[in-house]
């Protein structure tokens, strides 16, 4: 009952700070939107290139999106990205056909690349063709090919038409193809000249990228997007020390923090520091979670992975974490921000979710007896995380809670250049994991991180019984009934402990009340970045 | 004289030819290259897509033959590309140097213009109350990292000036750049000021016990005189030796300045070559680093016979 009515006080308390936060947006949404400025946003890191085809990390779209068109989009003014919220772009409608193996993209005509050049249905099937490694010229890195592998062909009907043939139906293509990481290239550009002088259709063009300096956009004078964008440009300085970045925020030097970087120590601060700031807090689609080698012996044995699943306080490493702020969940993203998260009662059903964690470590502790563990013998295990405070704090907390259930974990730092490498070659027996996720979609978090052969299933966990509810609900286009699908296939994988998820974590960005027509997604952090609708009140 | 240059010219070459082989074999040892990182941080395994990238950036041979072709380039002056920018390495770096070179140049004035005078009149007024603080001082000095003192600064700035004094490309000029350079610089200079300071003040009290000092005195000198004159120029050898030795040191506490004051320079940018294994950069930047220690110490060796005619090279 107390913690009823503590959530209903938190959600009182969160719909009241929306409706201030309206309300104290209300005035300049209404005003006619004003014409130039630059708009200073700074860039957390130097990002490896300007090619976001090649990235892997907001690092690189939130600088570069600005440059390039998708064919849908996500609507920036919506408060989630999901399928109700997509809206054509260069694509000015779509038909699904054939039982949804073909989708048909109408083009939007007279768009213009950033040199001038003519966008054609040949450019979106050039964009494909790299994606998916038809093509001669190779991207760098191609994190995403394995997305469109339902992409059997892409066929262009003259310069204005194009129609994607797929192999089985997918609904989901288009919440894929909203997403910030799916941007058209030009037919007439290679790949490496996208990575340092990209051209793109979209509302900037790159007028300078420093390595470790600055990043600057010019705002695209022939942009076919009529009235857009209100800015001159926007101007992006590389500050890689989060400290000067707020400083350089709280001295109005910058307009714009860079998305997510604000904690909620760092929210602190700014609220004292820089009251007027309007921040967004709230979930990112990253989860932490416990990812243990299930070909590993002892770890082998089901018991002892589910002993370890049981052992999680979700509770604390949250209130350790992110004062509380941070959201408990199965793989997909919790409700209410995320379309798909599994109902509170469901997700308390599944073993280690109740909140009852006394009952649960001795249910835990029951298990490891049973392979002859107890206090005189104890399991001693190193536990792998990634050199960043991210991965190393909650790792820090799971060592603990182990300790419980007899288990004694030793902390193993893994310079992040050799993380990935390590943890794919399974070269670990338990490890403290984050996993991102660019649009909130089961096609996206299903397939790559719990297919039997995606690369980046990293626990080696494979269930083919569950991999054709995959399909299946990759095929539903009735979106209750997928809904349910989905929450079906996330419990088994919770309770399977497939990769235990422990928390969705949450964190800000803020910007100046100058700012108007900036809003980030409360269900992603990958999307939002064109700025062509984003206008300076000064 | 001249022997005694060629000996030491052919002395430094051998040191550059040294660090060259350390630092690209050590370079080699950190586990990861950048064909790792790409990888990693995009989420693929690909053996045969690392080999192909491996294969471009000319990974795949042996390390003697990568060591030939890094040394070959650097005698024909091209010193390859960089891994991340694909921009040849001598424009990545090029534009840096002058910005690490104004910071640190001004780093030093300060600790030298702050250092000397401060410690001279420490060690004249021994044991008063001026000596009490500066050394207070100058051990605060020695005792406070530069991030922490840097981020300080910044904030101070923030809370009473509500700006802040970090880089920006668009100041020009040689007033506002030195404006803008002189906070960062008296951040990084400080540490060194300190050093400066306490080893003046040792090296004057010393020299001031001497017996010239007294006859000096004895013969009437005026005190200005006695403790500029005779006595500053001697105690200044061992200064100079440590405004050497921290020229060299100067680079660790500008890679955290750099960083902290978000300044684009040379320092800063190894630090993330070296995070993203691009090779090429951090062997170039690192040999260019060894040059600079190596020239400096050269110059130091000959002030030596300035300060003190008795010292004489290859005699």
């Amino acid at each position: 009952m107390l913690r009823r009515t503590a959530a209903l006080f938190a959600s009182a308390f969160a719909l009241a700070g929306v409706l201030v936060g309206t309300a104290a947006l209300a005035p300049a949404m209404a005003q006619e939107p004003k014409r130039g400025g630059i708009l200073r946003m700074y860039q957390r890191d130097n990002p490896p290139s300007a090619s976001i085809h090649e990235g892997a990390t907001f690092s690189v779209n939130a600088p570069f999106m600005g440059l390039y068109n998708n064919l849908v989009m996500y609507d920036h003014a919506k408060e989630l990205d999901s399928f109700d919220t997509i809206i054509p772009e260069l694509a000015t409608k779509w038909a699904w056909g054939d039982g949804g193996k073909s989708l048909t993209f109408t083009l939007q005509p007279g768009v213009k690349w950033h040199d001038g050049k003519p966008f054609t249905a040949a450019d979106v099937k050039c964009t494909f063709d790299l994606v998916q490694g038809k093509k001669e010229d190779k991207l760098r890195t191609n994190p995403r090919r394995s997305l469109y592998d339902n992409v059997l062909d892409v066929v262009p009907n003259g310069d204005h038409e194009v129609t994607l043939k797929l192999g089985r139906p997918q609904p989901s293509l288009l919440n894929l193809l909203a997403s910030g990481y799916t941007p058209m290239y030009p037919c007439h550009v290679n790949a490496a000249g996208m990575r340092t002088r990209p051209i793109g259709t979209g509302p900037f063009k790159l007028a300078e990228f420093k390595q470790n300096e600055m990043i600057r956009l010019t705002r695209n004078t022939e942009y076919w997007k009529p009235g857009r964008p209100y800015l001159d440009g926007v101007e992006m300085p590389i500050i890689t020390n989060r400290s000067t970045a707020m400083l350089a925020f709280i001295s109005g030097k910058l307009d714009l923090t860079f998305p997510t970087e604000v904690t909620q120590q760092v929210l602190r601060d700014l609220r004292t520091q820089a009251p007027k700031a309007i921040c967004h807090m709230g979930p990112v689609n990253v989860s932490t979670n416990l990812i243990v080698n299930r070909d590993k012996p002892p770890f082998d044995n089901a018991d002892l992975r589910r002993a370890m699943a049981l052992s999680l306080d979700r509770k604390a490493f949250n209130t350790i974490i992110a004062e509380g702020e941070a959201s408990v969940g199965g793989t997909m993203l919790p409700q209410p921000q995320g379309v798909w998260g599994m109902p509170k009662e469901m997700l308390e059903s599944i073993a280690g979710y109740g909140p009852d964690i006394a009952a649960n470590r001795a249910e835990a502790r029951k298990l490891m007896e049973k392979h002859g563990y107890g206090p005189g013998k104890r399991l001693a295990v190193k536990i792998s995380t990634r050199n960043i405070a991210a991965y190393r704090d909650p790792a820090v907390i799971l060592i603990d809670h182990l300790k419980e259930i007899y288990i004694d974990g030793e902390l193993e730092i893994v310079e992040t250049g050799v993380w990935f490498g390590k943890v794919a070659r399974k070269d670990y027996a338990v490890g403290l994991n984050l996993t991102g996720n660019s649009v909130d979609d089961p096609d996206q978090s299903f397939f790559e991180n719990y297919s039997c052969k995606s690369e980046r299933n990293v626990t080696g966990y494979c269930n083919p019984e569950l991999e054709k509810m995959f399909e299946a609900q990759s095929m539903e286009t009735d979106l209750e009934k997928r809904k349910r699908m989905v929450w079906e296939i996330d419990r088994q994988l919770q309770e399977d402990v497939a990769r235990p998820i422990i928390l969705h974590n949450h964190s800000g960005t803020c910007w100046h009340p100058e700012v108007v027509g900036f809003r980030m997604a409360n269900n992603a952090s990958y999307n939002r970045y064109r700025f062509e609708d984003v206008w300076l009140n000064r | 004289m001249g022997a005694y240059l060629v000996r030491r010219f052919g002395l430094m070459l051998l040191t550059l030819f040294g660090i060259s082989v350390i630092i690209f074999t050590l370079l080699r040892i950190v586990p990861g290259n950048i064909v790792d990182i790409l990888f990693d941080s995009a989420g693929m395994v690909d053996p045969a897509e690392k080999q192909r990238i491996a294969r471009e950036l000319g990974l795949d041979l042996s390390l003697p033959q990568q060591y030939v072709a890094w040394i070959s380039g650097i005698l024909r002056g091209d010193l390859g590309y960089s891994y991340v920018s694909e921009k040849p390495a001598l424009e990545e770096i090029a534009p840096r140097i002058p910005i690490t070179a104004k910071l640190a140049v001004l780093a030093l004035v300060f600790s030298v213009l702050i250092g000397v005078p401060l410690g001279v009149i420490s060690a004249v007024r021994q044991n008063t109350l001026t000596d009490y603080a500066l050394r207070v001082l100058s051990l605060s000095g020695l005792s406070l990292p530069s991030f922490w003192l840097g981020l300080l600064v910044l904030m101070a700035f923030v809370s009473w000036f509500d700006t802040l004094p970090i880089y920006s490309d668009r100041i020009t000029g040689f007033w506002a750049q030195l404006a803008l350079f002189s906070v960062p610089a008296a951040a990084v200079g400080f540490r060194s000021s300190a050093l400066v300071m306490r080893l003046t003040r040792s090296s004057m009290l010393e020299v001031l016990r001497q017996d010239y000092i007294r006859t000096a005195r004895a013969k009437g000198a005026t005190r200005q005189s006695v403790n500029y004159r005779h006595a500053l120029r001697n105690a200044l050898l061992p200064v100079v030796t440590v405004i050497g030795i921290e020229a060299a040191f100067l680079i660790g506490g500008l890679i955290v300045t750099e960083t902290v004051f978000n300044i684009p320079g040379v320092a800063r940018f190894l630090v993330e070559a070296i995070r993203a294994r691009d090779y090429p950069i951090v062997q170039n930047l690192v040999m260019l680093i060894a040059v600079v220690v190596v020239v400096v110490n050269f110059v130091v060796d000959m002030l030596y016979a300035v300060l003190d005619p008795r010292i004489k090279y290859g005699g």
